[in-house]
């Protein structure tokens, strides 16, 4: 029998609508988790118990009321990234540079989640400024992945993906700007998605790289993350880059055979340095797709190998202008200088890790006098050969798959002195946000010794989101991966 | 292009960033590196191509010109290092 907290979201919320539990005991069983296990697995950053037991007991009232039919999220105890503003909660981005800051109104996406009825609860451990693919760049500690406590559970949202895999809360949200949801989703073994760029409104996202970050979710399964989609997604005023789309109903989405679907598989994915393991995985993966009934073409993306060049000139160049505001003026940290300049250089030199002071720099060297055109406008430029393989590749194929990672999760310190191996981590997730498309990664078996979570990668078209989510489910269905606990 | 000597001391004041000496030669090396593996990009001819901004359909977007609800003083201040009379302090900028 599993414990409330064990349960899907999905789940959770069928049975708190039946009243066969209440949100009271399952926020309860959530807190119990984290108290048994969050200073092994460290998720979480912080949490404020008494407001979501609030929370909690005014769902139930909401259910007694007669609420649950058209709040599709009664109940459910969702956790948050570090990065998203939920109002009177700390706000840090798990740097230095915000210690202390309390958001003052809320994001459009905690708003959303609000309406559904879920218990939006705690702030999830997070690379610095989501700059990372460990959470090694956290500047309070190193996130576990619950799958071996000595390996990290990926990045930038690697609190969001364990504690969703510990079973911590029922589902979570976090921000994607290369992989920072798919690829933190693949190591620990639960299903990341992040949507289409201009899908969710990022009103009280703290911006990384504008042109990249998306918000998504992590669920232990794909249905959940078709609930979740459907609840956050939509145009908003808030926010001009997102899109007046329809939202489809996601989970309507999910039902029927995907016989005769074309799934594309991209011959550049196929490289040196991913373990031998992996490509196995995907390659039973991408046979189950074909016994479902889907056709498997053969694609060429042939700007692939540019994509993490050009994305390591584009993020960091964005991230140093959006990271402009961290002045020490209105918020945040101040170390008092003589003249402002002087409080601007103390504050951000005090206030940033090392992760955040080198992509800063190597944003402003890309964008400066005499460099711009050689590398800024240059990448912009690859960016869009990489943007328009993928719309050549969509005008033959439904969907494009490919392995999340090209390992499975690295032991804390592996990688942590060389930011140039670490960025190549993301080689298999970075083109996705380049090109402005969609991606999810699932569970698609395990490295045998130790034993560690694969993921299978999933990309669609933009807006596209209702195929990726049907032949992801189709898989899962399928597939013996879902419900697989870690052992703690 | 490869072999590009960054002055990260200029770059780092351009980006109001103050650096230890550690932390300066630290990053030169790092950077070095990391330019070395994006000159990459030189390969590829991007003569007649277009640069992407970001991957939105949209251009112009605009609203109603309507006030609308904002955060309070009170709210915007919350987080101020420092504040006096519904204001933040800063030092003294004009002499």
């Amino acid at each position: 029998m599993s414990t409330l907290n064990q349960l899907t979201a999905g789940e959770l919320a069928r049975a708190i609508r039946r009243k066969e539990a209440s949100a009271r005991q399952a926020t309860e069983a959530c807190l119990n988790r984290i108290r048994q296990i969050d200073g092994q697995v460290k998720a979480f950053l912080s949490y404020d118990e008494a407001d979501a037991l609030a929370q909690a007991d005014a769902a139930d009232r909401a259910v007694a009321a007669g609420e649950a039919a058209h709040r599709p999220l009664l109940g459910v105890p969702i956790a948050i990234k570090d990065v998203l503003a939920v109002r009177n909660q700390p706000l840090g981005c798990a740097s230095k540079i915000l210690e202390g800051y309390i958001s003052p109104f809320d994001a459009t996406v905690i708003t959303r989640l609000r309406e559904a009825g879920a218990i939006v609860f705690g702030r999830l451990n997070m690379d610095e400024f989501a700059m990372g693919s460990s959470t090694e760049n956290s500047a309070y500690f190193t996130t576990r992945n619950p799958w071996d406590l000595e390996r990290i559970p990926g990045g930038s949202s690697g609190g969001s993906a364990a504690a969703v895999a510990a079973d911590e809360c029922s589902a979570s949200i976090g921000s994607d700007t290369g992989g920072s949801i798919r690829q933190p989703a693949a190591l620990c073994g639960c299903v990341g998605l992040k949507p289409t760029y201009g899908r969710v409104s990022r009103y009280g996202l703290v911006a990384f790289a504008s042109s990249l970050d998306q918000i998504g979710s992590f669920t232990k399964d794909v249905s959940d993350s078709a609930l979740l989609l459907k609840a956050i997604s939509g145009v908003d005023p808030k926010d001009s880059t997102s899109v007046p789309e329809s939202v489809p109903d996601y989970a309507k989405a999910l039902e029927g055979s995907i016989k005769g679907m074309r799934i594309g598989l991209p011959k550049e994915y196929m490289i040196d340095g991913m373990h031998p393991e992996v490509s196995a995985a995907v390659k039973a993966a991408v046979d189950q797709l074909q016994k479902l009934g889907a056709d498997i073409v053969e694609i060429s993306l042939p700007h692939t190998d540019y994509a993490a060049a050009c994305y390591y000139i584009i993020a960091p160049a964005e991230a140093s202008a959006n990271l402009a505001r961290f002045d020490g003026v209105r918020y945040g940290k101040r170390v008092d200088g003589a003249d402002p300049i002087e409080m601007y250089s103390r504050t951000r030199g005090a206030g940033f890790g090392p992760e955040v002071k080198r992509r800063i720099i190597l944003g402003t060297y890309v964008l400066s006098s005499g460099y711009y055109d050689a590398f800024y406008l240059r990448a912009q430029k690859v960016r869009t050969l990489i943007r328009q393989d993928f719309l050549n590749a969509f005008e033959k194929v439904d969907a494009i798959v490919t392995p999340t990672t090209p390992t499975a999760a690295f032991k804390a310190g592996e990688k942590s002195n060389d930011p140039l191996q670490m960025y190549l981590s993301d080689i298999f997730t970075i083109s996705c946000n380049l090109a402005g498309i969609c991606g999810i990664s699932v569970p698609c078996g395990f490295l045998k010794e130790p034993k560690l979570p694969l993921g299978l990668q999933i990309l669609g078209k933009p807006f596209g989101e209702a195929a990726l989510l049907k032949l992801a489910h189709a898989y899962e269905q399928s597939s013996p991966w879902r419900g697989q606990k870690p052992p703690l | 292009m490869a072999a590009v000597e960054i002055d990260v001391n200029y770059v780092a004041h351009l980006a109001r960033l103050s650096l230890t000496p550690e932390e300066t030669q630290r990053v030169s090396t790092q950077l070095g590196n990391i330019l070395a593996f994006i000159d990459k990009l030189s390969e590829v001819d991007v003569s007649k191509v277009e640069p992407t901004a970001h991957a939105v359909p949209l251009v112009n977007v605009t609203r109603p010109d309507v006030v609308t609800g904002s955060l309070p003083t009170a709210e915007a201040l919350r987080n101020a290092p420092t504040k006096a009379n519904g204001l933040f302090v800063v030092p003294k900028i004009v002499e």
